[in-house]
């Protein structure tokens, strides 16, 4: 099988790698750099538990190859706490109860952190809209939302806290 | 109520920030030092013969480590002892499409894959039974040959009391039939399992499962080891909701793999098999006839179900009683027929999912008493708080109610909701529907017969007064890890961060029977208070001599323990732990849990008793579209009677699942096939249709508190029960916004399209199944009602 040498950008990291183009970016985030924080529920683009993010944006890690993505920036749930510190969004998912069995969750919070970089005063109905194409069994999504409500009010209260302070 | 510190309140779940960061080890993270991939071969057909396997070329193929098939594995095994009707492998015969064949380990999937395609399968076909007509008709076909009639799995009859007496008294009798289609739990975690077989000859499988008992009963027989040489571990269940309940092909055949190649064996099923493997809601056909005084009150109730159960047993015979056990736990019934067949046919298999073959007879149920209701011109709601089960009691067949709710849960939702302003006054297109649904908060009885306790716990304190728990239970999600570490925190006196809980994995953890029939909080949580009692009274003992304060006297709180009547007199907890371990040596206690006994005494009273009864009352509000016939769920009010909220959040959380769960299954989930072929026509999250931020509604939550007698705190089961009042509800609510009875789920913008058309044309608007089959229903068993049914005077 064919390898090809490739340099990716993940969590602030450079990694190079020698894998087969067709292997997608899920699983080379899984399976090359045992990053398993990333999920997987159907491997074509349904789902959304693979969500990671590029360059801020949501994407389907399991719809992309990794060779297209040399120099860009890839964020993956692992890369999301700082020096071991929870995110206001993993604190707020922990709190409200969103996470049940946890699976979706890590899609779920990478495309809730895109939402609030763009917008950081979603209405409900922005957070409904931005988490629509991740899937969730367990919750209803009613504790998501709430969680995400939480985050955001408590990013805003930092944001307001550093600029008195400045 | 008693004084409580950690019970109640909403605390986060313990592994809440290993999920949210990442964290959590699901059993296809997993990865052990040379470890193989396996990929299993599954039937195209759904019904056939294998004449002849030939792996000679997939065992050619360079990193091929090992193949298997049906001979390899040839003892049956299933998850009821009555039903032991599985292969690993399929030996002689394939009864679905999607039955495993033959399995391939390899150094990748890549070349298990490529190893698949060089198996070559010589089969005979044989005629395809797809529907539960088809497999009732053809007798000289069958799909097993073990049963209680050809093709039937499961046929059963029982009379509580005399009906005809009871529909005798009746003003008024009425006969519906509905139909609930079959659905799919839709994981979002697809199963997986890993297996080691080290030198020693002890075998381990981690495996995404809630019931690991259970597996590991089935490893030992299938695979002829003694149990003690297998290790069976639960990884975090990315989603259950009862499909990981059962044993399966794939557990085994890795295990296999495992100890044939000397090295780990993977496997993780791809979302197409998920849909295969199934174990989903049956779909069910129902008929139901009632007989009602003129104000609504019941005289006497028959229900008849027909059950599709796919191409195994699995929990089917469960199954096919728990269509008829629960109707009698909400309304007083006191004369009750029920007849239920459960029907093979060439289909992916049915199992248990949330509610267990009670959401389909709850639908039929409520969606039946909403026309009696307005056949009479009788208030829907009245005409059920009128004739709700007293606690305690006896139903008609023999189950113990120990506390009930209902009342409450109805009076809170119809006020919360403005029901009776909005019922049949709100404009077309948009309306309200109510429904009421009771569940089990655990079977009474184990899955295999035996005397020995539901579930244990055992408890250690190390010197620091940190406290471990070991309870053999799976954590699907729902929190039972966090439930055990509330509940010895609040009995102990400590907070739930001084709690490690070590669950799961059969040789480390005393027996629990699993993550089904809503058990864990009950039962698991039952066993922490006996276990954490018996701990706190040692370290009292200790405290007490230490402090000379008397026993009783003494309280834990706070990480203390000390003089209530002085509360400066006391311990650190740490300190009592290590007084206690120099009095008494190491300190460990243990604690279990056996559910009363059930009281029936006729053959399938097993199914339906439970230590307790939880309670849902519901209202839904629906706009309906007449160009579209799209429905939409525009709020939902629930209460439920759950005893006590343990974590109220976690309450919450279960209750918006099961909203979430039964939406689904009201409007659109369906587990459909082609006809002839037996291939699913949706095996995808794409073309299954599952509910997503857009379509859930507003909810509402009421908990109702009853403090139940045989809970620990007083506390029943949350996990599938407030599932079942919302499909009738929904369907109750369509009715009102547009007229027309869709007595067929799912409630598709088809059905109601045709159901509008029918209306404009003159007819009823009523979309549905007209008929059942006929069925020769063996002679019921009698069964004598308890006491207080006996004599039917007080109705006359």
């Amino acid at each position: 099988m064919e390898k090809h040498l490739i340099t990716l950008k993940v969590n602030g990291e450079l990694h190079t790698l020698a894998v087969p183009v067709f292997k997608t970016l899920l699983e080379v985030l899984r399976e090359d750099l045992n990053l398993t924080g990333t999920k997987h529920g159907c491997e074509l683009g349904e789902c959304g538990a693979c969500t990671v993010l590029v360059d801020g944006e949501p994407v389907l890690s399991c719809l992309v190859l990794p060779i297209e993505l040399q120099g860009r920036e890839i964020l993956t749930i692992e890369g999301l706490m700082e020096r071991g510190r929870p995110h206001p969004l993993q604190q707020a998912f922990a709190e409200m109860g969103a996470a049940q069995c946890g699976y979706c969750t890590p899609g779920v919070v990478l495309s809730a952190k895109a939402l609030l970089d763009r917008n950081p005063t979603p209405t409900r109905q922005e957070i409904a809209e931005a988490l629509s194409g991740n899937l969730c069994r367990c919750t209803g999504y009613i504790q998501i939302l709430e969680a995400v409500e939480r985050a955001a009010a408590q990013l805003r209260d930092v944001r307001s806290a550093a600029t008195d302070g400045r | 109520m008693r004084d409580l510190n950690v019970i109640g309140k909403p605390w986060p779940k313990v592994d809440a920030l290993s999920k949210c960061t990442g964290e959590t080890r699901y059993a296809d993270d997993l990865h052990l030092p040379r470890m193989l991939y396996a990929k299993i071969l599954r039937s195209p057909h759904a019904h056939a013969r294998i004449r002849r396997i030939d792996v000679s070329r997939a065992r050619a193929v360079p990193g091929v480590h090992a193949v298997l098939t049906g001979r390899d594995l040839p003892t049956r095994f299933g998850i009821l002892p009555v039903s032991q009707d599985e292969e690993a492998l399929c030996v002689e015969k394939v009864r679905f499409v999607g039955d495993p064949v033959a399995a391939v380990a390899a150094v990748d999937e890549w070349t298990a894959e490529e190893a698949l395609r060089l198996i070559e399968v010589e089969y005979e076909p044989l005629p395809a039974l797809l529907t539960m007509e088809q497999a009732l008709a053809e007798s000289s076909v069958r799909i097993h040959e073990y049963g209680d009639g050809p093709n039937m799995h499961k046929l059963v009859s029982l009379e509580f009391g005399d009906v005809a007496e009871g529909f005798a008294q009746a003003d008024y009798v009425r006969e519906d039939i509905f139909f609930y289609a079959g659905s799919t739990h839709l994981p979002l975690e697809q199963h997986a399992a890993v297996a080691h077989y080290g030198p020693d000859g002890r075998l381990t499988l981690w495996s995404s499962t809630q019931t690991p008992h259970y597996v590991h009963r089935a490893l030992a027989k299938v695979l002829g080891l003694p149990p003690h040489r297998i290790r069976v571990i639960a990884t975090p269940v990315g989603g259950g909701f009862g499909g990981k309940s059962d044993p399966f092909s794939h557990e085994i055949v890795v295990a296999k793999l495992a100890m044939l190649t000397g090295r780990p064996v993977k496997i993780t099923l791809t979302r197409e098999e998920v849909f295969y493997v199934h174990r989903g809601r049956h779909p069910v056909l129902m008929w139901i006839k009632t007989g009602v005084r003129r104000d609504g009150t019941i005289t006497a109730m028959h229900v008849r179900s027909f059950l599709d159960g796919g191409a195994y047993g699995s929990y089917g015979v469960a199954t096919t009683y728990y269509t008829g056990a629960l109707q009698t736990v909400t309304y007083k019934i006191p004369r009750y027929k029920f007849e239920g067949v459960r029907v093979f046919t060439n289909k992916p298999p049915c199992g248990p999912k949330r509610g267990h073959g009670t959401p389909q007879p709850r639908f039929a149920l409520e969606v039946h008493l909403d026309k009696i209701a307005e056949d009479l011109g009788l208030d829907p709601v009245e005409m059920r708080r009128r004739q709700i089960v007293e606690a305690p009691s006896l139903t008609v067949n023999w189950l113990r109610i120990s506390s009930c709710g209902l009342r409450a849960c109805i009076d809170r939702v119809v006020e919360a909701s403005g029901f009776r302003e909005k019922f049949r006054r709100l404009p077309f297109g948009r309306g309200v529907g109510f429904a009421c649904s009771a569940y089990l908060s655990g079977a009474g009885l184990p899955i295999y017969w035996n005397d020995m306790p539901h579930s244990g716990v055992q408890i250690k304190i190390d010197r620091e007064g940190g406290v471990t728990v070991f309870c053999g239970s799976a954590d699907i999600g729902q929190g039972s890890d966090s439930i055990l570490a509330y509940i010895v925190a609040e009995i102990l006196g400590i907070l739930p961060e001084d709690v490690r809980v070590v669950t799961a994995d059969t040789d480390l953890t005393p027996v629990d029977l699993g993550s089904y029939s809503s058990r864990v909080t009950v039962m698991a949580g039952n066993a922490a208070v006996e276990a954490a009692e018996r701990l706190r009274h040692l370290l009292f003992r200790a405290a007490a001599e230490r402090l000379d304060v008397p026993e009783d006297q003494l309280l834990a709180r706070g990480r203390r323990i000390f003089d209530r009547a002085d509360p400066d007199r006391g311990l650190d907890f740490a300190e009592a732990a290590q007084l206690a371990e120099a009095r008494f040596g190491t300190l460990g206690a243990v604690g279990s849990y056996t559910p009363p006994k059930p009281l029936g005494r006729y053959k399938g009273a097993g199914v339906g008793p439970s230590p307790s009864y939880s309670y849902s009352a519901c209202v839904a509000q629906v706009s309906v579209d007449p160009e579209t016939g799209f429905v939409r769920v525009e709020k939902i009010w629930i209460a439920h009677d759950i005893g006590r909220a343990i974590n109220p959040r976690l309450v919450e959380g279960q209750i918006h699942g099961s909203v979430y769960m039964g939406l689904g299954e009201a409007l659109m989930e369906e587990q459909t096939f082609r006809s002839r072929l037996g291939v699913h026509t949706a095996p995808s999250m794409l073309d299954y249709k599952s509910p997503t931020t857009w379509e859930m509604p507003e909810v509402e939550c009421f908990l109702i508190e009853t403090d139940d007698p045989h809970g620990p705190f007083g506390a029943k089961e949350a996990g599938q029960g407030p599932l079942l009042p919302i499909p009738p509800a929904i369907a109750n609510a369509v009715y009102d916004a547009v007229g027309v009875r869709i007595d067929e789920l799912p409630i598709t913008p088809e059905k109601v399209l045709k159901g509008l058309e029918d209306k404009a044309r003159g007819g009823s608007g009523r979309i549905g199944p007209t008929s059942i089959p006929s069925l020769a229903w063996p002679e019921p068993i009698r069964v004598e009602p308890p006491p207080e049914w006996r004599s039917l005077g007080d109705l006359t």
